[in-house]
């Protein structure tokens, strides 16, 4: 023990350790990003052109195979796969945006509060939370759709309340983090009121683990109004959506198995693509994971 | 004393649940005064140093008056609204760590014009261009350019400076500085030194400089008080403390830090024992489980011994004057 082995020393120990998950990091954000990149271009090209109208029903052309004229075949009404899975994506990413707007705009500010609220208020809001968490998204939105009728807005504001609970802890674990640091302290000091604390300091800071879960929280709405729409509580015919079609495809699935494979694949690259690119943002925001930079 | 009285601090006493953090700190600062507080960690500097902000946290019980010049009532009883517009204006403060007293998001010209706009009427415009001065002021090498970084591209000493400039933004008439070069390397040190010492001069303010660094207030400050298990102990001028210790624990401070002396004995002289955990200080005298001179007397608390709050101390056997009696 008298002499200090170099290859083990305090200098070459973080190489091999810090210097792949890095790597894998910025790997899994680059893929994210490209797999979300492709939805979103595949929604924005919809509204320009799209091979076919998506809604149209042309009997003369039933469940034809993949060819130059359909590239995804039709569908048992002559519909044009191709051209719905375009326009689905618009479906996919409204559903993502209503949802995780829904619980960002209510869970953001709650979670800062209940960080800098007194204890005599904050934890009867987080116990309130927990309530709701009690509850499956999947239960509240087919509630939701039973109650006020079943449409995309409201089955995602359910699927968007019942992300909030695990939004605020998120959100309310990293404000406290901020609100224990020396430049809050720091900002008193200099006279700021609480609620110029909350907007200026805290949420700037914590913005990053905003973004981490919001990406998350879209993969998980997307998969939800799938599920929901397969269940026939989502988007209402004819409006294309890519849970619908994998329903519709329900009983070909042994004659024409394609039909089920394209609205399934996108929805994986769709859910994919959001989660890899919230694992990729939260090993480079996460402040904790600082030290591999 | 001639000068205006800017802060009195009386009889502040606190505490968490039951254990007493500081007990009965008094003391006060005049215009223009610079007064230095020191003692080991854990002696409740920073704590006293708070209290004058009005920013203990909110489980600890604090009684005692904290006056300020220029505020109506004690600072330990305003309401956080009335408190938000005297700190950063009549008091501001610097804290130890320049790493992370600045907010990381925001760019660092940005944060001392909010300093400013605070508690100044004024266009964003404006405040920008006085932030920009204020940070030349600071010494801070191209100002303009250094506004427009944020706290990241900044050293350590150049964000003590951000800091400094942010506390100095409004002029306050007391700046409480926490132990402000702690972090910094001896170089750096001397820089920010000069630089608080020239700020509070130049607006006349009084300075509150709380540090465990005896050079530093040898350099700093005029007077100074030594605290030690939430008390103040000893006070007086720096050069009759520092030159005549009365107080045991102060004489021990001393010798800890004189080098010359411990070149000869080769073993630098320490206090023995350490210093107990907040609220686990004996009853009586609060160093006589560290100190060589204790007797039964000392269970008793010392009375102050002195003509002043500002001079004296709290021993009942004090050096110096066994030695004077017997030379």
């Amino acid at each position: 023990m008298s002499r200090i082995d170099p290859g083990i020393g305090a200098a070459g120990e973080p190489l091999p350790v810090g210097g792949l998950p890095r790597r894998r990091a910025g790997a899994s954000l680059l893929v994210g990003a490209v797999l979300v990149g492709l939805v979103v271009a595949a929604a924005l090209v919809s509204f320009v052109w799209t091979p076919y109208d998506p809604t149209l029903v042309d009997a003369s052309s039933r469940l034809q195979t993949m060819s130059a004229r359909h590239l995804f075949g039709t569908d048992k009404f002559g519909r044009d796969v191709f051209s719905q899975i375009l326009v689905g994506a618009r479906t996919t990413l409204f559903v993502g945006i209503v949802a995780v707007g829904v619980a960002g705009v209510i869970a953001v500010p709650l979670g800062i509060v209940a960080a800098m609220a007194p204890r005599w208020f904050a934890e009867p809001l987080m116990r309130l939370l927990d309530l709701l968490l009690a509850f499956p998204a999947l239960l509240l939105a087919i509630m939701f759709s039973a109650v006020y009728g079943g449409s995309t807005l409201v089955a995602m504001i359910a699927i968007g309340i019942a992300s909030i609970p695990s939004f605020v802890r998120v959100v309310r674990s990293g404000s406290l983090q901020v609100l224990s640091t020396e430049y809050v302290l720091a900002a008193r000091a200099a006279g700021r009121r609480p609620v110029a604390i909350g907007w200026r300091h805290v949420l700037p800071n914590v913005s990053s683990l905003v973004i981490v879960q919001a990406s998350v929280a879209f993969a998980i709405a997307i998969l939800a109004e799938a599920a929901l729409s397969f269940l026939g509580y989502g988007t209402p015919p004819p409006v294309p959506s890519w849970g619908r079609m994998l329903q519709e495809s329900q009983e070909m699935l042994f004659t024409a198995p394609r039909l089920a494979v394209f609205p399934g694949v996108a929805i994986a690259v769709a859910v994919l693509g959001f989660n890899l690119l919230g694992d990729g943002l939260r090993d480079r925001y996460d402040p904790k994971l600082e030290d591999r930079r | 004393m001639s000068g205006q009285r800017v802060l009195q601090v009386e009889g502040l006493d606190v505490s968490v649940g039951r254990r007493g953090l500081l007990h009965d700190v008094t003391f006060s600062i005049d215009r223009g005064e610079r007064v230095g507080l020191i003692g080991e960690s854990g002696s409740g500097k920073s704590l006293t140093g708070l209290a004058v902000l009005g920013l203990l946290p909110e489980d600890v019980h604090a009684r005692g008056t904290v006056a300020l010049a220029g505020v109506d009532g004690n600072l330990l009883e305003l309401d956080e609204r009335r408190l938000s517009h005297i700190r950063g204006r009549e008091v501001a403060m610097v804290f130890q760590e320049p790493m992370t007293a600045l907010n990381p998001t925001s760019r660092v010209g940005d944060q001392v014009a909010e300093a400013i706009l605070l508690h100044r009427r004024c266009s964003r415009g404006e405040a920008r261009r006085a932030a920009v001065e204020l940070l030349d002021q600071v010494a801070l090498p191209a100002p303009a350019e250094a506004a427009r970084a944020y706290p990241h591209q900044l050293s350590g000493g150049q964000r003590q400076r951000v800091v400094l400039a942010i506390a100095l933004a409004n002029d306050p008439e007391l700046l409480v500085c926490d132990e402000p070069t702690t972090a910094l390397d001896v170089t750096v040190q001397a820089l920010v030194l000069d630089l608080v010492v020239r700020g509070v001069t130049a607006r006349d303010s009084a300075l509150l400089f709380i540090t465990h660094d005896l050079s530093v207030v040898a350099t700093v400050c005029e007077r100074v008080l030594v605290m030690y298990g939430g008390r103040i102990v000893e006070a007086g001028p720096v050069e009759e403390v520092f030159r005549r210790p009365r107080h045991r624990y102060t004489q021990g401070l001393l010798e800890a830090s004189d080098l010359e002396q411990a070149q000869e004995h080769t073993r630098l002289r320490t206090i023995p024992g350490s210093v107990p955990p907040a609220g686990r200080f004996p009853a009586g005298c609060v160093f006589r489980n560290r100190c060589t001179h204790a007797t039964r007397e000392c269970e008793t608390l010392p009375p102050w011994t002195g003509p002043s709050p500002e001079q004296g101390y709290a021993c009942f056997h004090p050096a110096h004057e066994t030695a004077q009696v017997g030379s």
